[in-house]
């Protein structure tokens, strides 16, 4: 196993009932890269991110962690991996019944025995780097729009400084520019907070502008994982109908050039 | 294993340096958080340096420590000032006291006895407006109810005698065993008290005058509101926060015509037929406590009935049903339908639509008591 990869799927096997969604699946992840996986509907994206996330048991394989296995630990174990990665779910997940401030700061709080003004600075600061207005932190998740929800999904994912970033679908539901902005931000925080990102996503602009390597999943297995420019050209017809689609065009088209800027702004008003 | 981090003030050429060394991570904060304060006292007026030679790791925790101990102005991070950081450690310090600039959290915290004047008069207008949109609903229901009735809109067969299965049908174990249960427990207490004074036979006045007036219809209504109008509004709640009502009105039908009054015209129907049923429960119930403890015979028990209790106490039990299946029925609908988005927020109407309807039904038992009294029935 070389030095750089901090996850490794061997053979994973996943089924539901007598639907097989992933069969002999092989991926790593390397540290330090932003991993895009894309696959068709019901390819068994969001299940994989939830298999090697710890919240589904494989029916099958292996999945090692920095070269641990992580499928058969004690709860405690899978506990102290569970701190090092950091997950946003689709609709950000957040605790309805707390703000988002206590929402990112309850790990802290669960984790950590630290001065409670230095517990709501950090979880400031998580909020402000994802860039969400100051005066959020004190909403409930009911008040705010679906780009805020999403940004205050990853302020907390973000809380314990993690290795590892799994983000499920991070702009679906953002309008363009929000999705951009979202798409920047993600790139910034990886730059600065030496982040690993593993990111499920159906958005072509996503892969191009944002992702080091991409995986396509399709027939139950990674078809081909590596850089974009190589995927591309892979004869896989689903790839092939995806990358030469009419929608691939627009966004292999308009490749921005990678952001070194602070990511900044806000999508969408709270309602 | 993560290195103890550690903070302290060099002073060399005339220019304070602050030295730190070791892991400042999360996971050091809370050794690290009292000595960047004691560093941050000890902070020289004038600007210093930052030697990192010796730093391990940063994270985002450590690079806020470290603006703590800086204090209030902190440099620039340039080159010149930052003495043997990393690049990536620099990009994140920089990074993180951009952002740190613009925190400015000042929640302004009124005093305990002003927060306290403003929940009270917050619980007055929200009361009152609670009141007002029930009227309104009530008002609402009742013109279509009007429009259905007179054949200006269509009456919802299927969903009615699927909502008369729900709220009544499945309901009868329930409604006639408690009944049955209390009943047996009002006939005891009255034998226990009454025995004293020789008259256990008024124990049979006792359980039918109750029973036929009040706790039938009563029983029977709560044991309703928490059953049914709580499965009101979580039914219309989860509804509303799925956008389904939404869809419904944009295709151009009546939410209410659809969704309530089957579920009205249901109750309307059902929960006088329930009251029926638990005022019978209710009744056997005594009969066999006084032919168990009280040496009755079934044939004394129910001769005293026929001879004693008039007919009118049936009545004035059974007028109130349709009243309360009304109430039950508006209040959980309506809490329905204003639920918002979240799940939490079906939760919490669905608790507030059986605390109100349980609520008025008392009250309005209470102001029938009253009515009947002063109409001697």
């Amino acid at each position: 196993m070389s030095a750089d990869v901090l996850i490794e799927v061997r053979g994973l096997r996943s089924v539901f009932g007598t639907q097989v969604v992933h069969d002999a699946l092989d991926l790593d992840v390397h540290r330090g890269e932003i991993l895009g996986v894309i696959g068709g509907s019901g390819a068994g994206k969001s299940v994989l991110l939830r298999s090697i996330a710890g919240l589904k048991d494989p029916d099958g394989g292996s999945i090692r962690f920095l070269g641990q296995d992580t499928t058969h630990l004690r709860a405690e174990d899978r506990r102290a991996i569970d701190r090092r990665f950091g997950l946003m779910f689709q609709d950000g997940a957040l605790f309805s019944s707390l703000t988002v401030l206590e929402n990112v700061e309850l790990p802290l709080v669960e984790f950590h025995h630290l001065p409670p003004d230095l517990v709501k600075d950090i979880a400031l600061l998580k909020i402000a780097l994802t860039g969400l207005p100051l005066d959020a932190a004190a909403k409930y998740p009911a008040q705010l729009s679906g780009g805020m929800r999403k940004r205050a999904g990853l302020a907390r994912a973000l809380v314990l400084d993690p290795e590892i970033l799994f983000l499920d679908e991070p702009t679906s539901g953002l309008d363009p520019v929000g999705a951009a902005a979202f798409d920047e931000l993600i790139l910034t925080l990886r730059n600065a907070l030496d982040l690993t990102v593993f990111l499920v996503t159906h958005d072509l602009d996503s892969l191009y502008s944002l992702c080091d390597r991409v995986a396509v999943l399709s027939d139950r297995h990674v078809v081909v994982a590596d850089r974009i420019a190589a995927v591309e050209n892979h004869p896989d017809p689903w790839i092939q109908a995806c990358f030469r689609g009419p929608r691939a065009r627009g966004a292999r088209a308009h490749q921005p050039a990678p952001a070194a800027a602070i990511a900044g702004g806000n999508d969408g008003n709270s309602r | 294993m993560a290195q103890k981090a550690t903070v302290s003030w060099i002073r060399t050429n005339g220019r304070a340096t602050l030295a730190m060394a070791g892991d400042w991570t999360l996971a050091n904060a809370q050794d690290l958080a009292p000595a960047v304060a004691g560093a941050a006292a000890m902070r020289p007026g004038d600007p210093c340096l930052i030697d990192a030679h010796r730093l391990t790791a940063l994270d985002t925790t450590g690079a806020l420590l470290l603006l703590r101990a800086l204090g209030d102005t902190p440099p620039s991070f340039s080159a010149a000032d930052v003495q043997g950081m990393n690049p990536a450690n620099m990009a994140l310090l920089r990074l993180v006291s951009a952002r740190h600039g613009q925190l400015a959290p000042a929640r302004p915290v009124h005093a305990s006895f002003v927060r306290l004047l403003e929940r009270i008069g917050g619980g007055i207008v929200n009361a009152w407006h609670q009141a007002r949109e029930l009227l309104g609903f009530v008002g609402m229901m009742l013109a279509t109810l009007g429009k259905v009735l007179s054949g200006h809109r269509r009456l919802r067969l299927t969903a009615t005698v699927f909502h008369m299965e729900q709220t009544g049908l499945d309901a009868v174990p329930i409604v006639t065993l408690l009944s049955f249960l209390v009943g047996a427990v009002v006939a005891f207490l009255g034998a226990t008290v009454l025995r004293d004074f020789g008259a256990e036979v008024f124990t049979v006045e006792l359980v039918s005058y109750s029973f036929l007036r009040e706790f039938g219809v009563l029983l029977t209504a709560i044991l309703i509101a928490g059953r049914s109008g709580s499965a009101f509004t979580a039914q219309i709640g989860s509804m509303k926060s799925r956008e389904e009502l939404d869809a419904i009105q944009a295709l151009g039908l009546d939410p209410i015509e659809l969704l309530v009054i089957p579920r009205l015209l249901a109750l309307l129907v059902m929960l006088p037929a329930l009251t029926f049923l638990g005022m019978l429960a209710g009744l056997v119930g005594g009969g066999l406590v006084g032919v168990l403890a009280l040496d009755f015979t079934p044939a004394m028990f129910i001769g005293r009935l026929h001879e004693m209790t008039e007919l009118r106490h049936f009545w004035v039990g059974m007028a109130k049903a349709p009243v309360f299946a009304f109430l039950i029925a508006a209040v959980g609908c309506l809490e329905g339908f204003k639920v918002e988005g979240s799940a939490e927020s079906v939760g919490r109407h669905t608790t507030a639509s059986v605390v109100q309807s349980i609520f008025l039904v008392i009250v309005f038992d209470a102001a029938f008591a009253i009515f009947f009294m002063e109409l001697q029935v």
